[in-house]
């Protein structure tokens, strides 16, 4: 398969605080990777700077050949080929769904409004959001907000989709509507690289998994060998944080 | 009542020209607080210390100062000092624009501070260069926030042009202490008359304007 998405010996400081520290990866087209760990591991800041929303101080980001640097010019070009879906709510409060949809794609990709709008329908429909078109993202539950920025990110057709704890922010129940969003993508193909707290969805969705501590990937495989076989004592013990015992 | 002095000559079409020149004098220091308080605003988000501190200083003298003694500096004190001739109509505007420009770069600063990063953030994940992101998506917002404020301005500034005729300009307020002299011995009542007329004509010119401010404020809230 081939190859998409390059991380080669990426390393960020804050400050003198490492966050990153050399890490590289490469990911398939295709291919849904989920990273996992502890809070403050560097999954976020990771995520951030495949598309450039963070400086790089060492290392280097390839998008297929083009290199994601965010001092270069052409980095709003390269974004067009990256999505990202946040954890907060990051819609547009003065647009509506539809407005909020196919804004990029018209005014970045210079698409003709007409054909936009019939395949944002056509997303908002596959959501179960269509009736939502025309509401204000005020009007919107948490999860309803998310699919439809998950619907933003997939009209302008990335290659690579970065979802950033998109459920983390949501009550219980509205997690799983998203989440079945998120599953019937890997289902088709995407190319995804996840950052999540729900093990179970991890486990569903996942080709990859990847456990991300002090800015290091201390584990990865497959979700079957990570989740019931893990090798080292520290990814051991985090996934006990998440399983209950009487 | 004293309302009748109103329908003698044209004593009621002069109080309209003084409400007439109140507006114009309010809305020539509205647009030019628009402009600057903008320009000020934004260079405040900018975070410098040098600008910080100026218009800090700035935005304490405003909220101190009684308008009328900025207006006693501008006409009484430049003409003196500086030994320049200001027109009674330019020193109020100086003032109501240097006072109408500190509330205003304050309104432009909350605005421009009160939105959130993940807006700057999530459009440029879609692609969007800067002036795309300012145009589309930061600006409208910030429209959305100061029209319903800057409006409450324009009526503040309305009421406070009263304080103008005490350098000598004739404004609504001064037409009317004109009237009520000019008529002290044929209607003793008039000082009643033409002052509730007076106030309805604040009325009739601030309410529609805070009513515009209410249902943009109702229409646009996010």
């Amino acid at each position: 398969m081939e190859e998409i998405l390059k991380v080669n010996g990426l390393s960020k400081k804050f400050d003198d605080l490492p966050v990153l520290d050399n890490l590289s990866l490469s990911v398939k087209k295709g291919e849904v990777v989920v990273i996992v760990g502890p809070s403050g591991c560097g999954k976020s800041t990771f995520l951030r700077c495949l598309n450039g929303l963070e400086d790089i101080d060492e290392g280097e980001v390839l998008l297929g050949e083009e290199k994601v640097n965010p001092n270069k010019k052409n980095l709003s070009r390269t974004r067009e080929r990256i999505g990202m879906v946040f954890q907060s709510y990051d819609l547009f409060p003065h647009r509506t769904i539809l407005q909020n949809i196919t804004l990029a794609p018209i005014k970045v990709k210079k698409r003709k409004k007409a054909e936009v709008e019939e395949e944002a329908i056509k997303l908002l429909d596959r959501v179960g959001l269509l009736s939502k078109k025309d509401s204000y993202p005020r009007q919107l539950s948490g999860g309803q907000k998310q699919r439809v920025a998950i619907v933003r990110a997939l009209i302008m057709h990335p290659e690579v989709l970065l979802l950033d704890e998109i459920t983390a922010a949501l009550d219980p129940e509205m997690v799983r509507e998203v989440l079945d969003v998120v599953l019937s993508l890997a289902k088709e193909g995407r190319t995804m690289l996840i950052v999540t707290h729900e093990m179970a969805f991890a486990k569903a969705v996942a080709d990859r998994v990847i456990f991300l501590e002090n800015g290091k990937i201390v584990e990865e495989g497959s979700p079957e060998e990570f989740f019931d076989n893990p090798q080292t004592d520290r990814l051991k013990r985090f996934l006990k944080t998440f399983s209950y015992e009487k | 009542m004293g309302f009748e002095v109103l329908l003698k000559g044209n004593n009621m079409l002069r109080l309209l020209g003084g409400l007439g020149v109140a507006l114009y004098i309010s809305l020539i220091s509205v647009a030019i607080s628009i402009v600057l308080g903008i320009i000020l605003g934004a260079l405040m988000t900018l975070k410098n210390p040098v600008i910080n501190a100026f218009s800090r200083v700035y935005l304490e003298i405003v909220r101190i100062m009684p308008q009328m003694v900025l207006l006693f500096i501008v006409y009484f004190g430049a003409t003196k000092v500086l030994g320049i001739n200001l027109s009674a109509e330019l020193s109020s505007v100086i003032v109501f624009s240097f006072w109408g420009t500190a509330e205003m770069s304050d309104l432009v600063r909350g605005a421009l501070s009160g939105i959130d990063t993940i807006q700057y953030e999530s459009s440029a994940a879609l692609g969007m260069n800067t002036v795309q992101t300012y145009f589309y998506v930061i600006i409208p917002q910030i429209i959305r926030r100061l029209i319903p404020l800057s409006i409450n301005l324009i009526t503040r500034m309305i009421k406070t042009t009263s304080l103008v005729m005490m350098i000598g300009i004739v404004e609504v307020l001064k037409v009317g202490q004109q009237i009520i002299e000019a008529n002290r011995k044929s209607s003793p009542n008039a000082a009643f008359g033409v002052f509730a007329t007076i106030f309805l004509l604040y009325f009739l010119a601030c309410y529609p304007i805070s009513l515009l401010s209410k249902y943009l404020e109702k229409k646009w809230e996010n």
